[in-house]
């Protein structure tokens, strides 16, 4: 795993500075605008008191399932798409009039058919997720070389090993990429629909506290989005770097030529 | 046992007028036999033999392996691509590469295919890059995992598009002595096509000229050179010397025509 370049955490550290010194010379903006300090004491207070952890929990869950989902869903939906051009052909008009639509916009109809709990959330976190892996993997699948398929026919691997052996690896840099997209998407559908309509969850919390006047609490809590999201993302280099090492290694070599 | 039968092959290109590629190809192989095919470039030697390993669907005639008419990818026939590079699986190490060209074979367990893939990667000289994945090799070591995956499932014949062609001349002449000596172990048949008229008399038992496009079988030349072939005394042979100017001017004219 890369670690954290020590240029770019200074100017981390200097816009925190620099929020810590604004926010305390405009007394005016106080009310809104708490120093990084406050933010952040309050931030260990809500944490330690446990107050945040249970919409930490509700949100991360609501996250895996839709996350989860979607990567299957999608994963599996993609293969056939990307193997079975006729197939495509059928299905592309609809996918070209969809992909463009912004996924919130499918909340209204959500809550009108799964009410307002978790399966509406997960719902729409599904269908957003699904997009970027969806064309990302159709893309894998059609971008693998025709010689590696020939070598699976010459070498006469029936239809499942060649989409095990060769399908599913050879597509797996691009499936990647579209989790990796994805990731961030998932985040963003479950804060926002729990903001629209919930009892707990961060998008929630965030929400409630700015209704409520709790400005450091409201602030704390994006902060902790902010991590979380930071973390998902590390957590799945990690994984990354260690499943498809040999194409970063590829791809490093490419680099060079 | 492989026959080639009046093979013709047409490509429509998005524009414009269709390719003739294969005109009208006829020949034959014999069992155990060492055959290549040379031509000038772009004459479709790529193209005739993916029809003979049943990837590509001819325009007309017939490709017949123990007299059976090929429609598919037939068992016991391997094609190497030209393009060795792309065929290899940048997620597997060397071992696993090699070990692929055993993993559809019923009734053998995981530790004997590795050994044997070891074997084949010993034979072909990659001992020590077994853990190496293909990209981290050079194009020379990469063909010779193409190779070792071919040969490690004792292809009955082995179909070879100009795998030496990208090579410098050292490991080109290493790599010809090693195909020679697995070939004779093996008892293989090897259709081998070259744009290399020497290579092409060095190694064979027989070489078939192709004329330009549309092509067919101008010439079939018989190479009556004593095995195990030597690089400098075979080189020197006068018959080997007569067969080289005798296909070198061949393709002279073929080349003038184009
Ligand atoms: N998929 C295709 N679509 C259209 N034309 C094609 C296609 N594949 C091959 N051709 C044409 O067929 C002819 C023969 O191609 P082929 O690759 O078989 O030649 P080759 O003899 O192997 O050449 P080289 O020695 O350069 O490898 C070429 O003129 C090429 O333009
Ligand atoms: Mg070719």
């Amino acid at each position: 795993m890369a670690r954290l370049p020590a240029k770019g955490v200074a100017v981390l550290l200097g816009c925190l500075v620099l929020w810590e010194v604004l926010a305390r010379k405009s007394t005016a903006l106080a009310l809104y605008f708490p120093p990084a300090s406050a933010v952040l004491a309050t931030l260990a207070t809500i944490v330690g008191n446990g107050e945040l952890l249970s919409h930490v929990a509700a949100s991360l869950a609501r996250f895996a399932e839709g996350y989860a989902l979607a990567a299957t869903l999608a994963v599996g939906a993609g293969l056939c798409l990307g193997l079975w051009r006729p197939l495509y052909a059928l299905f592309e008009p609809l996918i070209e009039l969809l992909r463009p639509m912004p996924s919130p916009a499918t909340i209204p109809i959500a809550i009108l058919f799964l009410g307002i709990g978790d399966e509406m959330k997960v719902a729409v976190t599904v269908y957003a997720c699904s997009w970027p892996i969806l064309l990302n993997t159709i893309d894998g699948v059609r971008s693998i070389d025709p010689v590696l398929m020939n070598t699976a026919a010459t070498f006469r691997l029936r239809p499942w090993e060649r989409f095990w052996k060769v399908v599913l690896p050879g597509a797996s840099p691009q499936i990647v990429t579209g989790l990796r997209v994805s990731l961030a998407i998932a985040l963003i559908l479950v804060t926002t629909s729990e903001m629209i309509v919930s009892n707990d969850g961060l998008g929630f919390y965030i929400l409630d506290r700015q209704r409520s006047f709790q400005i450091r609490e409201m602030y704390a809590a994006i902060v902790a989005l902010a991590v979380i999201g930071y973390g998902l993302n590390r957590l799945f280099l990690a994984v990354d770097g260690w499943a498809m090492a040999w194409h970063k290694g590829l791809t490093r070599k490419e680099e060079i030529l | 046992m492989l026959e080639v039968r009046d093979l013709r092959k047409e490509f429509q290109p998005l524009s414009g007028q269709p390719v003739v590629a294969l005109g009208s190809v006829s020949f034959r192989v014999e069992a155990g036999q060492f055959v290549s095919i040379v031509g000038p470039s772009g004459c479709g030697k790529s193209t005739l033999l993916q029809c003979i390993a049943g990837l590509s669907r001819p325009t007309a005639g017939r490709v017949l392996l123990h007299g059976r008419e090929v429609t598919g990818p037939p068992e016991g026939l391997i094609l190497l691509f030209q393009e060795y590079n792309k065929s290899l699986m940048a997620w597997r190490s060397v071992l696993r590469n090699v070990r692929f060209g055993l993993e559809n074979r019923a009734g053998m367990g995981r530790a004997e295919m590795d050994a044997e893939a070891r074997r084949y990667i010993d034979l072909v000289g990659l001992k020590g890059f077994e853990a190496h994945y293909p990209w981290e090799l050079s194009g020379g070591m990469q063909q010779r995992v193409a190779i070792a995956r071919a040969l490690v499932r004792h292809p009955e014949v082995l179909l070879m598009d100009e795998p030496f062609g990208s090579l410098d001349a050292l490991t080109r002449i290493e790599l010809e002595d090693a195909l020679l000596r697995l070939w004779e172990s093996l008892r293989a048949t090897i259709l081998f096509v070259t744009h290399d008229i020497e290579e092409a008399v060095y190694l064979s038992d027989r070489v078939y000229v192709l004329s330009h496009r549309p092509s067919q079988v101008i010439e079939e030349i018989e190479v009556k050179l004593e095995r195990p072939r030597n690089q400098l005394t075979t080189r020197e042979d006068p018959r080997f010397i007569g067969a080289r100017h005798h296909i070198f001017e061949l393709i002279s004219k073929e080349m003038a025509k184009a």
